[in-house]
């Protein structure tokens, strides 16, 4: 008889209170002298009802939550003791292997959060369980060509947020001549409202490894960078615990698996900038400077970090090519769209009724993922728009909300797939307010060395705060719109290019309020 | 490798340098770093965290040790968020303002906790107990509005509740400035 009992410790959970009910847990255990394991793992993405404590008895795992440290007695008496008077429904999840007795998980589609939640990240033999770096070894039996031509068949597209076919990327840097080549895994996840990277980290770290490792062989790379956000002191422990490990196994150093291939890694702590997600602005962070953009091209694959071939992508990214390589393209293909393969995760927050980390498969539409995933709106109240992409994305309206998940479905609407933050608002949010919150963001955040954007966001944002204050004219709303079309066209980066999405998204779908807005 | 090192140490401290060598703790924090042109973030963030900020003149210092113009040092300490220039207080709370604490009216918070500290953002107490910071998403955003004292998420925060997390460390001082 196994009986083991899982309990999520990342960083949303210890905000939950995980901690005080780990302790209940443990304490309770060597009470009773029970033969249970206790299992510390990453975060199911059920953040709405955290902390989450799964039990599981010879394979029949029950989820519950919240579970805080005055319902531990109950609960384990229940599984444990003699205790059968049950256990109050109202915490309990899901107690079906498929989950889906609750649609918010059984609606899902996990490959890249496949083992959040269940395994320990502390522990590498559990990721071994879980066919670990068995795809790693696979790839090293084909040729870097075949590698690239698999994931180029996948269809995996950026997940940081243009959705550049990663095969494409990554073929450039293997016909590159130069070495040293550098690959920088990015995860400086600075959209405010977003943590998929971090969870993903936070519960699968070799998951991430196992995908550099595979890119290093495709393009002939031989030191990889992990840009962490500092904000995330969890996260970036646990990647030096995971490379330790790695290195131990024996994936990472001179001559890995006998393969000729050379590979170290290297964690770079950012320092809080979210320019810092713009690629060159990101390399020269690593180089330790100030994080600015430059001029592109010359593109990262021709002269990048120290002037060397470099590639960047995405945490998710890198997170999905494992199981692209174990389980073949085709399949990963086909669990999405005709453009864009596989599945993308979104932190999906704001007036829900339950948020989370949520990972659905491409060509969803938008509204199954909000309505029969999210439950719909926080305390029964009307949804009125949904934003996506943080700062850099836009509003999609609740008329919209038929539009599929998919990089070119999602851009015809004016809003942009984004990294995967996913806020939904309700009709008591005014959409000006939201707009004016998105251009302090972006304003505060514009490093200044081009003029577009360091002069065209501040005086933006001087309109949205008139108008905030119903103090704005018609010019205003002119100028505004002025102001929109030359920052987006003539800015150096993404940040100011990216920056009037929310204002011009709201403006085409919510324009009688800022007509409402117009002081009398 | 280790003569160059020296020579570097030896050429940087010129005749008429006012600067005495840097504090031993200090100094061992630089040596490691000594020949790489790419640790200038790393040797920062391991002065703050050291210190809690980064002092003036050790920003000096590891110009000088480490070979880098002042104004390269001072560019960047001053260009990302995580560097402070000024001593922080005994106790930092940090406000979320990411969206979806936003949409959780964070603002609200943060004006109710500036008229009760009687500071601005960015700025510490007269008695240095607390600094008052906002923070662009600490990724709880399942517990919006969330606020940060010290290393302690607090979430689903309402003005009342803000307060009663602080309330204890204002208290709490208090008693040990009675006793001392």
């Amino acid at each position: 008889m196994t009986r083991s009992i899982r309990i999520g410790m990342s960083t949303s959970d210890i905000a939950a209170g995980a901690e005080a009910t780990f302790r209940a847990i443990s304490t309770y255990i060597n009470r009773h002298q029970l033969p249970v394991e206790v299992k510390q793992t990453g975060s199911l993405g059920v953040c709405h009802r955290e902390p989450l404590v799964e039990v599981d008895i010879n394979g029949h795992s029950t989820l519950y939550g919240p579970v805080t440290p005055a319902r531990v007695t109950p609960l384990l008496d229940f599984h444990f003791g003699t205790d059968s008077r049950g256990v109050s429904t109202e915490w309990l999840i899901s107690q079906q292997a498929d989950r889906n007795d609750y649609p918010f998980l059984g609606k899902q589609v996990k490959v890249t959060t496949q083992l959040c939640g269940l395994i320990d990240p502390h522990s590498l033999d559990d990721y071994l369980a879980h066919d670990g770096y068995q795809a790693f070894k696979q790839a090293l039996t084909m040729s870097p060509a075949a590698v690239i031509q698999a994931i180029q068949d996948s269809k995996l597209r950026g997940r940081g947020g243009a959705g550049f076919p990663t095969g494409i990327k990554w073929d450039l840097m293997r016909k590159r001549p130069i070495s040293p080549k550098y690959l920088i895994c990015n995860a400086d996840e600075g959209d405010p409202g977003a943590f998929m990277d971090r969870a993903m980290i936070e519960g699968d770290p070799h998951r991430l490894l196992e995908g550099m490792l595979i890119a290093a062989y495709a393009m002939g790379a031989t030191k990889g960078y992990l840009y962490v956000r500092a904000e995330y002191p969890l996260a970036v422990s646990i990647l030096h615990r995971a490379i330790q490990q790695a290195s131990e196994y024996g994936v990472t150093g001179q001559n890995i698996l006998g393969s000729g291939l050379d590979f170290e890694f290297v964690i770079k702590e950012g320092a809080g900038a979210f320019v810092c997600g713009e690629e060159t602005a990101l390399m020269h962070s690593i180089e330790g400077k100030r994080g600015m953009p430059r001029m592109r091209p010359p593109y990262p694959a021709e002269y990048g970090l120290w002037g060397y071939p470099s590639n960047i992508n995405n945490v998710e990214t890198l997170v999905s090519v494992p199981s692209i390589i174990l389980n073949g393209p085709d399949w990963f293909a086909k669990l999405g769209t005709e453009t864009s393969g596989g599945t993308k995760a979104f932190a999906l927050a704001g007036t829900i009724k339950k948020s989370g980390l949520v990972e659905v498969p491409m060509g969803m539409p938008l509204r199954e993922l909000i309505y029969d995933i999210g439950g719909g709106g926080e305390a029964g109240r009307t949804i009125k728009a949904v934003q996506l992409g943080g700062p850099s994305g836009g509003c999609i309206p609740q008329s919209l909300l038929d539009t599929r998940i998919d990089y070119d479905d999602i851009k015809t609407t004016g809003a942009i797939m984004g990294s995967g933050g996913m806020i939904v608002l309700d009709e008591t949010i005014s959409m000006v307010n939201m707009a004016h919150y998105f251009l302090t963001f972006t304003q505060d955040e514009s490093c200044g060395k081009c003029l577009p954007c360091r002069v065209g966001t501040r005086k933006m944002l001087n309109i949205l705060e008139r108008l905030v204050n119903q103090e704005g004219t018609q010019n205003d709303l002119d100028q505004l719109r002025r102001l929109c079309d030359t920052v987006g066209r003539t800015s150096l980066c993404g940040l100011g290019q990216t920056a009037p999405n929310p204002v011009l998204t709201t403006m085409r779908y919510f324009e009688d309020e800022y007509l409402a807005a117009i002081g009398k | 490798m280790k003569l160059q090192t020296k020579k570097r140490l030896k050429k940087n401290v010129y005749k008429g340098d006012t600067m005495p060598p840097p504090p031993p703790e200090l100094a061992e924090m630089l040596a490691k770093y000594h020949g790489q042109p790419d640790a200038l973030i790393t040797v920062l963030e391991e002065i703050q965290r050291h210190y809690g900020y980064l002092p003036r003149h050790h920003l000096e210092y590891t110009a000088r040790e480490l070979s880098f113009p002042l104004s390269q040092v001072f560019g960047v300490a001053t260009f990302y968020n995580l560097f402070q220039l000024k001593p922080p207080g005994r106790h930092q709370i940090r406000v979320c303002t990411g969206t979806a604490c936003h949409v959780g009216h964070s603002k609200v918070i943060l004006t109710h906790l500036k008229e009760k500290l009687g500071i601005n953002e960015d700025e510490t107490t007269p008695d240095k107990l607390f600094t008052l910071q906002t923070v662009a998403c600490v990724g709880a955003c399942s517990l919006a509005p969330v606020m940060v004292v010290n290393e302690h998420t607090h979430g689903r925060m309402t003005t009342d509740k803000s307060w009663q997390a602080i309330q204890p460390l204002h208290d709490e001082n208090d008693v040990t400035e009675v006793e001392s």
